[in-house]
């Protein structure tokens, strides 16, 4: 097989450095160049809002390699210079300071921007959670606050109210949905969620559109509900999604639509790849364009590409999985769990604190999820890899 | 080759002990248990492959050779 003589990895973080490791694990020995905006050497994110948020991890803790592991990849990393533009025939990408880096191979992992309220001013207060510095200016505002509001109901909105609210502050949860993660988990396993908040308490105010912050010249001072209530608060997290951060492609001809469109080989053009948060690829399993944001798919995506750009020539498609640890729950779900899926819990029970749920919808389990029930999760994800048919599962229950 | 596991950083997501069963095993907590400090030849190239996937970049490996 062929190998490039050179490949360019456009953004440093967990994505684009499986894709650097995964290329010289597989006996890549050709250049390879790491180019990344941020000033941080690759680190990881999901932490920022558990770990270091709590202020239990010093934010050099997140860092995935240390210099000795980063140096034996033998490759030029260049940080705090983001990419602007890329030209796909020509194999070239150019950077804010003007550099200008060509490639046989080009892979795209330049992940999300949060997303920000329509008319979010920039008042001292209002915080977003994506990077290394946003956590640490986060956890510096939470120490001196009493008051927080979170607006958004999904992974990243619940954790970081759960860890505010850990911090012994004043919590409310505002969102769209009848319950917290509702549509990436269902009305069933949200509605779990929702009481352990609750117990904790958090307020939640669910089914609440946001219709602007308030403030004055010196910081923020809540948020103002649809139907005029404001929520007092001295901190306000938005964390309502992410948008793929493709604004430097939209001059490169490439097709965008909600993430880099690639095809099943998570190839975007000849020569182009994509992984991780920002790529939109064909899974040939479920005859789908599929766009994920976790942290295991981006690695394992980045083993794929590279596998791809070595010449191997196989589709990409895993089953999925994510966690998230909110207060001492640890959730994980392998496959796809989902609004409107069938549910039943198979082992525990939410009384007990610990249970294994089975998602399925056409009649086949597509994912597990497990509540403080890692083993057991583990173990049932074999029925997600195999498609069990749905009515075999009530032979399943041990609960 | 020798296996360094970090329980603080581990994650409990359990890819390690899909890859390689006979290295690595997850209490009931679901952290990590280090099976086998010196895996055999024949395991290294699902090792690096969990110290790749690990979420919780827990896995270290020394001289990876
Ligand atoms: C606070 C938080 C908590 C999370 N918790 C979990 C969790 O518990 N479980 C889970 O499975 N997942 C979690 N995630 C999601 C997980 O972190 C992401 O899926 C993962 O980071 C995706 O990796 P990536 O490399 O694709 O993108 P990113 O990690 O977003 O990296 C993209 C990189 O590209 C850089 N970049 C952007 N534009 C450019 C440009 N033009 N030029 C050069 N570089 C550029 C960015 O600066 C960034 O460093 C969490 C995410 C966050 C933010
Ligand atoms: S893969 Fe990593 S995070 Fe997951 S159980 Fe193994 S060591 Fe822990």
């Amino acid at each position: 097989m062929t190998h490039p003589a050179s490949v360019l990895v456009v953004g440093a973080s967990v994505g684009g450095l499986a894709v650097a490791e995964s290329l010289r694990r597989d006996g890549f020995a050709g250049a390879l160049t790491l180019l990344g905006a941020e000033r941080h050497p690759p680190y990881d994110r999901p932490p920022l809002s558990k770990k270091v948020l709590a202020g239990e991890w010093e934010p050099d803790r997140t860092r995935l390699r240390a210099d000795a592991a980063l140096a034996k990849l033998e490759m030029t990393t260049i940080l705090g210079d983001p990419a602007v533009h890329l030209d796909v025939l020509g194999r070239a990408v150019t950077t804010a300071s003007g550099r200008r880096l060509t490639a046989e191979s080009i892979v795209l992992a330049t992940g999300l921007e949060p997303r920000r309220l329509p008319g979010q001013a920039p008042w001292p207060g209002v915080h977003v959670l994506r990077t290394l510095d946003d956590a640490v200016a986060l956890r510096t505002a939470l120490l001196a606050a009493s008051q927080v509001v979170v607006v958004g109901d999904g992974v990243l909105g619940t954790e970081a109210a759960a860890t505010a609210r850990a911090m012994g502050l004043a919590v409310t949860l505002v969102g769209p949905q009848t319950t917290l993660l509702a549509s990436q988990l269902g009305p069933q396993i949200g509605g779990h969620l929702a009481a352990l908040h609750t117990g904790r308490g958090v307020q939640l105010r669910l089914g609440a559109a946001v219709e602007s912050l308030v403030g004055d010249e010196a910081r923020v001072r809540g948020v103002r509900l649809a139907g005029g209530e404001v929520l007092p608060a001295d901190v306000v997290v938005v964390a309502i999604g992410s948008r793929p951060a493709t604004d430097w492609l939209f001059d490169s001809g490439l097709r965008l639509g909600d993430g880099v469109v690639c095809d099943s080989r998570c190839r975007a053009a000849e020569g182009i790849y994509a992984v991780g948060d920002v790529a939109r690829w064909h899974h040939e399993g479920l005859g789908a364009a599929l766009r994920l944001e976790n942290r295991s798919n981006a690695v394992e995506q980045g083993a794929a590409v590279a596998a791809n750009i070595l010449g191997k020539d196989r589709p990409y498609t895993p089953v999925p999985f994510f966690w998230t640890d909110q207060y001492d729950v640890k959730i994980q779900v392998h496959g796809f769990a989902g609004a409107d899926a069938q549910v039943i819990i198979v082992e525990g029970s939410p009384e007990a604190g610990q249970f294994a749920a089975l998602y399925g919808s056409a009649g086949k389990v597509t994912g597990v999820l497990g509540w403080n029930m890692v083993k057991q999760t583990r173990a049932l994800r074999q029925h997600v890899v195999e498609a069990t048919d749905w009515s075999l599962v009530n032979s399943l229950r041990k609960s | 080759m020798r296996v360094i596991v970090d329980l603080e950083k581990c994650c409990g997501a359990g890819q390690c002990v899909l890859l390689a069963p006979k290295v690595f095993d997850q209490r009931d907590d679901g952290i990590v248990i280090l099976l086998d400090e010196h895996p055999p030849e024949a395991l290294h190239k699902a090792v690096r492959e969990a110290a790749c996937v690990c979420p919780g970049a827990a896995i270290k490996l020394e001289d990876p050779a």
